[in-house]
């Protein structure tokens, strides 16, 4: 396997933090918002030029700083890094764009703080995707849990406070109380924290410990949410919408989970895990996770608040798949990350789009609303699709592979909660679009008669997503390949 | 009985350690912060004394060379002059330490009014 | 190098000391010419001690560890100043501090003792060089009489003050002089068994003696006088309200070095003056240290939690740093000695940053109870961010520095089986984030009362916001105080990455191979 030293990785981190100096010195919007798109773009043309090195089974190497013995701060691109890199910088473009159509929609307050936290929330997303170790990637999980609280908190009320402190409460305390100290009794058996195939712990501690360490890793990292470690994704649904988009269905959340994943396969290595059996106890948390929280969800009127349930579920899907341990688990894990980011931001597009439209944000307010908003509730219906898992959106393929992990790992129970997740995920969803497109409009809703499209800032974003949906089912062949690079290079082989 | 010929004979170090403790009793125990530091200077001072003690020599003298004393010089008949000179030192200290309590003291009764440390906590506590 | 300033360079060790001594005495004597001139005396007295600091940083760096004799005298007769690695590094650390809070402080210390200031400096002064010099003297009686000039010269500083001031001075004279005194009877035991003051001959001697009632009486002695005047708990008790009180000039610099410096010598004395099987072979002083500690992070960080005034809480978390400090030393083990030493630096740097952005609050809103902190995000938002920096690194999140000495103390912690004193460490963290997350909510999400609707200015971009809170006008604290408070937060970061190189050539060197 080819390795390469290179500055690239950080440049890429770095753009985004760069640029908040010039958004907060900007005297107006405009300059503010065209120093994100520059930000944005750089960023996401630095993420892809290291693309065709790393398909090619490369990894990118860069060492920042040698703090401890053994863990310096270090940065490795290496396929399932730069697949998350890629989502994450790919769709901080289209939520840029749509950020402005929503915030200036809503002539929200305090615009150049949101768009620095946004800033440096992409930063910290990217420094936990090119982590080379352990020590790394807490450093950049815990940056994140601190530069989203300010957009979290961002309308300042009473709400934005009580909502605020339960998000950090959450994600402050797991770590570290949980990940920190499991961090360090790795570091003191192990002497390193690098992510390695097959882990660092093996022949140091025996089975008991390490299942204690797994779960310490597992719920740690909280912004996995995991039953009963999820509660703070709900709340969050208070920032504004498209803070709920990019970083509560795909950057922080994801986060969470390719921690978690990289934690379990890279410190604690497949091998010991599943020798143990400890996979099957973590795939058992995951299960409950994805039921309860679809059931959850069916109960939600608030849009946004349905939403955020279906992301506890199907992050669980991702943690599963790394708990099942098989080769196409893993990959359908990886995918699904990429899948499921589609398919979410769209979902979250249209709920913000909707809102910034009509103020609407109950679902039970929504009747006929695709009639005067085709195009939005289209583009929807087809997040939806993904999320549920039904062709032709592409998140039919990483559930394809989720299933056939089950199969290889012969733990059939896990198949039917796979099923089971995704009746109910079409039951939470379809009626909304049923709703919308068949039922008459009830005329006291709409006495506004001027409701229609969303502005154009914030339905050329979405359509774009949502057509990313459905490109992905077609056209997966580049994180396909990522994925499958990635799982060869966790397994060792 | 070894036990007292070792309390007797190490008198000079129990005289000292009494005035220790003593000190340190009237510094935490007694209300009145002239008494306090009172006891703060027998604290000190019984440090002073157990160096001084702990120095001295039956049948010796100062180390004070003179003309006469050309030649072999005995040890032996000689005090230690260091724990002297470091008390010196001490003592010095121990008055800048007594100097800035007291004016302390006097700030502090300039603004309550008192030097009794219960009516002090008073005062503050009901301002 | 030119002649002079060989000549020079050869005094390091003593200048350090002397430089600002004696400059700190022109400042004084500038009160009777002009008192125009007291600040730049001070201010060149400091300078010259950190030149004089990082310069010896620079050579035992290198290898080479510092040994300078008073007069020329040889110990055992001679007092010897000797510098390795780690006080080279704690003095630069000392000067740095001392400095910056100098230059920071020039505006409200002018304003607040007026014809006084030039004392105010020359006691600032003396207050530092005292510190250097019992960091830099190997003559235990010597460090004796430094230690009384810090304190003497604290006691005063803090008796500057008003109100209060003056009483919690005077209590904290009285704990203080029982510490010294303490010691100084250790000194007395120790001199008594061996007839030698240079801790260099005095560990040769004992090492020779073997086990000896007296020494282990010494010993007691001098550790209990270091854990009185680092206000260790429990006696911890007059560390809140002189520091409450003292005036925030004062509070600054005394909060970030004075109990580091007491830390510093209670872990010379044990390193390098009494035999190392005294203090770790039975494992019952250094548990007993361990577990105190343990319960010392606890009740400081409820009693801090308790608090209803910012500075009043942070001289709590004050108290709680001292307890990480002696737990990770006495853990006895390598990393935890690593993590207290660390952690001397990294704590001065970030009790100066974060006492320094409340001085700041202060001097705005001339107060500091909780209730006085609203709409500071929007009032003062570079001292706020470095109030955030600062907290973080109390909390312990990298990359800030505080994260990585806590990384040290607990992985000393885990390797030596003390989970109690892990769980302490940790809990502490999530305490530090209550504590400053109840400050943050206040600044971010209220709004002073009186300038709610008055003083608001328009919004930038619209006439009528639907959340969030009416802005306000920027009033940040003056640019002399600013800018050294976002040095300090910025040094927070890059200590944090520098802890490599600063472990590797400081703090690994001074500790000794049989450390495991």
């Amino acid at each position: 396997m080819e390795t390469l030293y290179s500055i690239t990785p950080l440049l890429a981190l770095l753009v985004s933090l760069a640029a908040v100096p010039a958004i907060v010195s900007s005297r107006n919007m405009n300059a503010r918002e065209a120093w994100t798109f520059a930000a944005a773009f750089i960023k996401f043309g630095l993420v892809l030029s290291m693309a065709p090195f790393v398909l090619q089974g490369g990894t990118i190497h860069f060492t920042i700083a040698e703090v401890i013995p053994g863990v310096p701060i270090a940065l490795k691109v290496d396929a399932f890094g730069l697949l998350f890199a890629l989502v994450s910088s790919s769709l901080w473009i289209v939520t840029s764009a749509y950020s402005i159509g929503y915030m200036r929609g809503l002539d929200e307050h305090s615009q150049t703080r949101y768009f620095s936290f946004f800033a440096i929330s992409l930063s910290a997303t990217i420094g936990v995707a090119f982590s080379a170790n352990l020590l790394t990637m807490y450093l950049f999980y815990e940056m994140l849990s601190f530069a989203t609280y300010p957009l979290v908190a961002h309308n300042q009320d009473h709400e934005g406070r009580v909502s605020g402190r339960k998000y950090i409460a959450y994600l402050l305390g797991a770590s570290v109380l949980l990940a920190f100290p499991a961090m360090l009794y790795v570091y003191v058996q192990a002497g390193t924290l690098d992510f390695t195939a097959g882990g660092v712990v093996a022949g140091n501690v025996n089975s008991g410990t390490l299942l204690v360490l797994a779960l310490m890793l597992t719920f740690g990292f909280a912004k996995a949410g995991i039953m009963p470690l999820h509660s703070w994704l709900p709340v969050a649904m208070v920032a504004p919408t498209p803070v709920s988009a990019l970083l509560h269905a795909v950057a922080v959340v994801k986060v969470g989970v390719f921690c978690v994943f990289r934690a379990l396969t890279g410190t604690l290595g497949t091998g010991p895990l599943s020798d143990a059996g400890i996979g099957t106890i973590i795939a058992i948390f995951a299960s409950i996770t994805i039921l309860v929280s679809s059931l959850m969800a069916l109960s939600q009127d608030e849009l946004k608040r349905r939403l955020a349930f279906s992301t506890v579920g199907q992050l669980s899907y991702i943690v599963l798949g790394v708990a099942l341990l098989t080769p196409a688990a893993l990959q359908g894990a990886m995918m699904h990350i990429t899948m499921h980011a589609f398919g979410k931001i769209t979902l979250f597009f249209c709920a913000g789009a909707i809102f910034v439209a009509s103020g609407k944000k109950y679902i039970s307010q929504m009747k006929g609303i695709g009639r005067r908003m085709p195009i939005t509730m289209t583009a929807f219906f087809i997040g939806a699709l993904s999320v549920i898992g039904l062709p032709p959106a592409g998140g039919f393929l990483s559930k394809w592979y989720l299933v056939i992990g089950t199969l290889e790992s012969g733990q059939i129970a896990f198949l039917v909660v796979l099923l089971v997740s995704s009746i109910l995920n079409a039951a939470y969803f379809l009626p909304i679009v049923y709703r919308a497109f068949f039922c008459p409009p009830e005329e006291d809703l709409y006495k506004n008669e001027s409701i229609k499209e969303s502005p154009p800032w914030c339905l050329y974003p979405l359509s774009i997503t949502a057509i990313g949906c459905l490109v992905l089912f077609f056209y997966p062949q580049p994180f396909f390949r990522l994925a499958q690079l990635a799982v060869s290079q966790i397994m060792g082989g | 009985m070894d036990a007292i010929p070792y309390f007797i004979g190490k008198y000079n170090y129990w005289g000292c350690i009494f005035l220790f403790f003593l000190g340190m009793y009237a510094m935490i125990s007694k209300t009145n912060l002239i008494k306090k530091i009172i006891g703060l200077n027998i604290f000190q001072t019984s440090i002073i004394l157990f160096f001084i003690s702990a120095s001295f020599k039956h049948d010796a003298t100062l180390p004070i060379l003179m003309e006469e004393h050309k030649g072999a010089i005995d040890p032996v008949m000689y005090l230690n002059p260091l724990p002297h000179v470091l008390m010196l030192t001490a003592i010095v200290v121990a008055v800048a330490t007594l100097g800035v309590a007291l004016t302390l003291a006097l700030k502090v009764y300039r603004i309550y009014g008192t030097l009794e440390e219960d009516e002090i906590n008073h005062a503050i506590q009901s301002h | 190098m030119d002649p002079i300033m060989m000549e020079f360079s050869q005094h390091s060790p003593v200048l350090i000391v002397m430089a600002p001594f004696l400059l700190g005495m022109a400042a004084a004597a500038a009160g009777w010419a002009n008192r125009k001139w007291a600040f730049p005396m001070a201010f060149l007295g400091l300078l010259s001690g950190l030149i004089a600091a990082i310069h010896m940083l620079i050579k035992t760096a290198k290898g080479e560890i510092l040994v300078y004799h008073m007069a020329g005298w040889l110990p055992p007769f001679g007092i010897a100043y000797r510098i390795d690695t780690f006080s080279a590094l704690i003095l630069t650390a000392i000067m740095a501090v001392a400095l910056i809070n100098l230059v920071a402080s020039r505006a409200s210390a002018e304003k607040d003792f007026t014809e006084k200031a030039p004392a105010w400096y020359a006691l600032y002064v003396f207050f530092v060089s005292g510190l250097a010099g019992m960091v830099a003297t190997e003559d235990i009686f010597n460090l004796y009489v430094l230690l009384e000039i810090a304190s003497l010269s604290a006691y005063a500083l803090i008796g500057m003050g008003h109100n209060r001031a003056p009483f919690a001075a005077l209590n904290y004279l009285l704990m203080g002089t029982i510490g010294a005194s303490f010691y100084l009877m250790g000194v007395a035991y120790i001199y008594i068994a061996t007839g030698s003051l240079n801790m260099t001959d005095i560990a040769v001697i004992l090492q020779e003696m073997g086990p000896n009632p007296t020494i282990t009486m010494a010993f007691a002695l001098c550790m209990t006088g270091l854990l009185a005047k680092m206000a260790a708990f429990p006696v911890h008790g007059w560390l809140p309200n002189a520091y409450t009180f003292a005036p925030d000039a004062t509070t600054n610099v005394m909060a970030a070095l004075t109990t580091k410096v007491s830390i510093y010598i209670m872990i010379r004395l044990v390193l390098s003056l009494f035999p190392l099987s005294l203090a770790f072979d039975t494992g019952i002083i250094a548990d007993a240290m361990v577990w105190l500690a343990t319960i010392g992070i606890f009740a400081g960080a409820f009693m801090a939690l308790a608090q209803k005034s910012f500075k009043r809480m942070l001289t709590y978390i004050v108290v709680v740093e001292v307890a990480y400090m002696v737990g990770g030393f006495w853990l006895g083990n390598r990393a935890g000695m690593t993590g207290a030493m660390l952690h001397i630096l990294n704590d001065a740097a970030m009790t100066l940053c974060v006492f320094m952005a409340v001085a700041n609050i202060r001097a705005r809103r001339g107060a500091d109870a909780f209730s006085d902190l609203k709409g500071l995000f929007q009032t003062m938002p570079f001292s706020m961010g470095a109030l955030v920096i600062s907290g973080l690194a109390i909390i312990g999140i990298p990359p800030t520095c505080g994260f990585f000495s806590k990384w040290y103390l607990i992985s000393g912690g885990i390797e030596a089986g003390h989970w109690g004193f892990v769980i302490a460490l940790l809990s502490a963290s999530i305490i530090n984030a209550i504590l400053f997350f109840k400050v943050f909510e206040i600044a971010f999400f209220e709004v002073p009362a009186e300038t709610f609707g008055q003083n608001s200015r328009e919004h930038e971009s619209d006439h009528h916001t639907h959340h969030g809170l009416p802005s306000l006008a920027m009033a940040e604290a003056r640019i002399s105080m600013l800018i050294p408070l976002i040095i300090m937060a910025l040094t927070l970061l890059a200590l944090g990455f520098m802890t490599g190189g600063i472990v590797n050539l400081f703090i690994d060197p001074a500790i000794p191979g049989q450390v495991l």
